[in-house]
């Protein structure tokens, strides 16, 4: 029950969370409500027992590339408001219309995603079952060091591009 | 499967999970498409990503383990993204000396 | 292509003709493929030449006339083979298919009869002396390396025209000559008015190709084969004795007849076409090109036979266009057009001839005339030559400007005393042309007059009579006003300086006209008369020519063809023959007795001819008719259709469609603003609408 209760209140953090984000016009308050959104989604991916990605959540998103955001803003020195930021009336209508839109269609094909037939079929808390058997970790490691080791190899290959690539935009004009 | 079938394979948490995460992308559209500053817009981005992300944990208690294994994905293709994104917004600085989106007219000749 | 190859096939189509081999068996064909080869090759050489050794004159020299020559020495060697084979009939030699469909099969195959031999000896060996003749004519000419390849084109069409084994690979010829008139009377292209006239000449030449079109249309749905040798076979067989069909076939290639040979009324080209250079006038007028039509008759003569409508036309059509042009051909100053409406007159005569029957006749003058037309063409190039370049000789260069047109014969006079050889050439031509005995032109127009009267009516022998006389008058001014009297060259008072810069032309120009006129005098003895048995070569060309016109003789005598050997006026050949002999002296000798003594005014000098001389002068109105009644409302229909269909409704529906175009771009190229947000907006509907679908 407590964990329900905690669940919700994550859930509506986050909503707020982003919500306060996306409107803030000082881009640093904004970066620390969506740090705020990621540590919230973190604990709801908690109690839906994926611990692992829940840690690594904390420490990639709201760790590390906030990190990276925070720094840039730093660098450029963007960190005060901006009265041009946000648009006008016009661009909320547009935004707007599409935002709602999306949530439309979201909503609308995940109640009918759940129409289908499960692809396979794991009984209640037989995730659970597994990590208690072979470790949060453990539980996602092994399909991945599995059955998905070539696709986790060419990840490899395109974050070592991304970080070529990285150095040599932000390098700047130098030959 | 009815609407209390959902829940019955997901869970209460899991249906909520997936409406959590239609809003927040729902929320990171509206944020792309209000803001000017390239960075916050980037944000919204990440925004997005991280509700997918959700909806992609609450279905992996239906259908297994792979949708943990695709979040781990997305989060490696994320990063990547986000190095890649906050280099070229340093390099469209130098040379602008903004990061106001309206300013750019880059894609076209 | 081995010679074996080409007897083999030749060999298979004689087989194919059934009936027809045993007639041909006692001749085959020397080289047949040689003699269109070498023309072609010529044609070829000179034209790589125009482009790569433009101003190397010695190979087109070479290389132009010997390829006639060597032709001519072909068709001599087949010519004394035929001679020496008795009887000589048709010899079919295949080359190869040419069209195969269904049950039409087209070959090139070249037919050898006498008929064609004769033609073949008459275009390469005249063909031949004009060549060398132009190695003068045109040698200060910049593009002489192109005038030989448009000649041998010329000749090679002309041949292909002669030999063609069936009406299509005549037809190829038929064209080829058309096209070659247009290269070689538009050659000054630089000048409009020349350019206009090959156009002239090849437009006109049009309308009567559409006629020969339709008549071999007609033919194939007749017979449902072209080559000739079946289809005059089968002809009395199939079509009906004065049936409208044959009528038509034979009116339609009649028309195709008047477009090449200038008759009325598609005459109007060929005085235009004077506006090549003269040695091709004489090839035109004399070799190819307009005995075409004549050819064309003499070969299809069953299909004529068979209609006597057609054989009325013809003969009306040729008896008056003889007449008619021959009443220009008096008022003209223009040496060239004197002898262009007098080649119209001659070819008048020759459709006289065929047109009631009298073939033999029709292709006999056709040969005399050839040899004596292309020596008074040539030897007016001789003249207009000698006089061009007495005017441009030590000037700057514009000397024709200043002293008028070297072709009026206002601006010759007296040049017996400069070209003595020319001048006596000239007179050769001009006894023979207007037939004073023994000369070529006596015989074989003596003949014609002959056959008007026997085998048609007493108008056209009227007419004929009235024709050779117009003739002597008109050729006899030539010659006074040319070569007698005192020179106008450089105006009345300059005889001296006429003396100094007039000369003779040189040996390659006057040596062909010595030859010419060798055959001019020789040329008629080939066809004596049985009235007048004076040589051995008594109905020489009759007999040689019957194989040929003995199918069209023997279908006009089954239908009542029996003539009584008598003049309308009574009497016999010979009585008539010395007339017409006494006609054309007087008229000669009456016509230099009567403009001799008169002092010819210089073309700066003389008035505008009044009365009815005008309306001869200025050639009975016809292109002015022609210009009225066809042209110009053409013109309006045509300039019409430019304006509401060409310019309005197509280019209207290009440009539309281009500027259609063009907004749709403008349209899209909206769309591209280049700015991040445009492309976010339409990011998320796209992925909106791919959600949207799959939901």
């Amino acid at each position: 029950m407590i964990q329900d209760f905690l669940f919700q209140a994550f859930a509506a953090s986050a909503i707020l969370g982003a919500v306060i984000m996306v409107t803030r016009r000082n881009p640093v308050s904004a970066v620390i409500f969506l740090v705020g959104v990621f540590f919230a989604t973190s604990g709801m991916f908690l109690m839906l027992d994926a611990h692992y990605i829940a840690a690594i959540n904390v420490i990639l998103y709201g760790g590390a590339i906030m990190v990276l955001f925070l720094f840039v803003l730093m660098l450029l020195n963007l960190g005060h408001a901006d009265w041009r930021d946000l648009r006008g009336p016009v661009g909320g209508l547009v935004g707007g219309s599409i935002s709602i839109a999306f949530l439309g269609v979201l909503t609308r094909l995940f109640v009918g995603g759940a129409d289908a037939r499960p692809v396979v079929e794991i009984a209640g808390g037989a995730l659970r079952e597994a990590a208690a058997e072979q470790g949060v970790v453990g539980v996602v490691a092994r399909p991945l060091f599995q059955e998905y080791v070539i696709v986790l190899e060419v990840t490899g290959v395109l974050l070592l591009v991304a970080i070529v690539g990285t150095i040599l935009l932000a390098r700047g004009e130098r030959t | 499967m009815s609407e209390a079938g959902l829940a019955g394979a997901l869970g209460v948490n899991g249906l909520i999970a997936l409406f959590v995460s239609a809003i927040l992308f729902s929320i990171g559209v509206i944020g792309v498409l209000l803001r000017r500053n390239a960075i916050i817009v980037f944000m919204c981005v990440e925004l997005m990503l991280n509700a997918a992300n959700l909806s992609l944990v609450a279905f992996s208690r239906m259908h297994g383990i792979e949708g943990q294994i695709f979040v781990f994905f997305v989060m490696a293709v994320a990063a990547a993204e986000a190095a890649v994104g906050l280099a070229i917004i340093i390099a469209i600085f130098r040379h602008y000396e903004v990061v106001d989106l309206d300013r750019f007219r880059l894609l076209k000749w | 292509m081995s010679l074996g190859a080409v007897t083999g096939s030749g060999s298979l189509v004689a087989t194919a003709l059934g009936g027809q081999e045993g007639a041909g068996a006692g001749f085959q064909p020397v080289l047949p493929w040689l003699i269109l080869a070498l023309p072609l090759l010529g044609a070829a050489v000179n034209g790589a030449g125009a482009f790569l050794w433009r101003d190397d004159k010695r190979i087109p020299t070479i290389v132009g006339p010997a390829a006639l020559l060597g032709s001519f020495a072909v068709v001599l060697l087949n010519f004394i083979a035929m001679s020496g084979a008795e009887p000589h009939g048709a010899a079919v030699v295949g080359l190869w298919n040419w069209i195969v469909s269904g049950d039409l099969r087209i070959g090139v195959d070249l037919q050898f009869d006498p008929l064609s031999m004769l033609m073949c000896m008459i275009v390469t060996g005249v063909g031949s002396l004009i060549h060398v003749y132009s190695v003068g004519y045109m040698r200060d000419d910049p593009g002489y390396s192109r005038y030989f390849s448009y000649l041998n084109l010329f000749v090679f069409f002309m041949l292909v025209l002669v030999l063609g084994a069936s009406f299509p690979l005549m037809f190829v010829g038929w064209e080829g000559v058309g096209l070659c008139s247009y290269l070689l009377i538009g050659f000054w292209y630089e000048n409009r008015e020349y350019a206009n006239a090959g156009k002239k000449a090849f437009i006109m030449n049009r309308i009567g190709d559409a006629g020969f079109l339709v008549a071999m249309f007609l033919i194939f749905t007749a017979f449902g084969t072209l080559d000739f040798i079946p289809v005059f076979e089968a002809a009395e067989g199939t079509l009906a004795y004065g049936g409208a069909l044959v009528t038509g076939i034979t009116l339609l290639l009649f028309l195709g007849c008047t477009g090449k040979s200038a008759q009325i009324p598609l005459h109007t080209w060929l005085p235009d076409a004077m506006a090549g250079p003269t040695p091709v006038s004489a090839l035109i007028h004399a070799a190819t090109m307009v005995t075409a039509g004549v050819y064309l008759i003499a070969r299809t003569s069953v299909l004529f036979a068979l209609s006597p409508v057609s054989q009325g036309v013809v003969a009306a059509v040729g008896a008056g266009t003889a007449l008619f042009a021959a009443s220009i051909a008096i008022r003209q100053y223009d040496i060239k057009k004197v002898l262009a409406y007098s080649t119209i007159s001659q070819l008048g005569y020759m459709f006289l001839a065929v047109g009631v029957g009298a073939f033999t006749a029709g292709v006999f003058h056709l040969m005399t005339h050839a040899f004596f037309k292309a020596l008074l063409f040539l030897g007016a190039g001789a003249v207009i030559h000698a006089v061009h370049h007495a005017w441009a000789h030590g000037e700057d260069g514009h000397g024709d400007a200043r002293h008028g047109d070297p072709n009026d014969m206002r601006n010759h006079g007296g040049l017996r005393k400069y070209m003595p050889r020319t001048f006596v050439f000239m007179w050769v031509a001009t006894l023979a042309i207007a037939g004073v005995p023994p000369l070529a032109g006596f015989f074989s127009k003596d003949e014609i007059i002959w056959y008007s009267g026997v085998y048609g009516t007493p108008i056209l022998w009227g007419v004929a009579l009235a024709t050779a006389v117009l003739t002597a008058v008109y050729m006899a001014r030539l010659m006074v006003m040319t070569f007698h009297g005192r020179n106008r060259t450089f105006g009345h008072g300059g005889v001296a300086e006429a003396g100094r810069r007039l000369h003779e032309v040189p040996a390659v120009m006057w040596a062909p006209l010595a030859l010419l006129a060798v055959l001019s005098v020789v040329g008629g003895w080939a066809n004596i008369p049985e009235a007048l048995p004076l040589l051995p070569t008594v109905e020489w060309l009759h007999h040689w020519l019957e194989p040929v016109f003995a199918p069209a003789i023997a279908v006009k005598e089954a239908h009542g063809f029996a003539p009584e050997y008598r003049a309308p006026a009574g009497g016999g050949e010979a009585l008539w023959a010395g007339v017409s002999a006494a006609i054309a002296i007087a008229a000669v000798v009456g016509t230099v007795r009567a403009l001799s003594p008169k002092p010819v005014p210089t073309e700066a000098e003389s008035e505008a001819p009044t009365g009815f001389a005008r309306v001869l002068h200025d050639k009975w109105y016809v292109d002015e008719l022609y210009d009225r009644a066809i042209v110009r409302p053409s013109l309006a229909l045509w300039r019409a259709c430019w304006r509401i269909v060409d310019a309005g409704l197509i280019d209207g529906a290009v440009n539309g469609a281009g500027r259609a175009a063009r907004l749709l771009g403008w349209a899209g190229g909206q769309l591209q603003t280049g700015r991040v947000t445009t492309y976010l907006v339409a990011f998320m509907l796209g992925a909106l609408l791919v959600l949207g679908v799959l939901s």
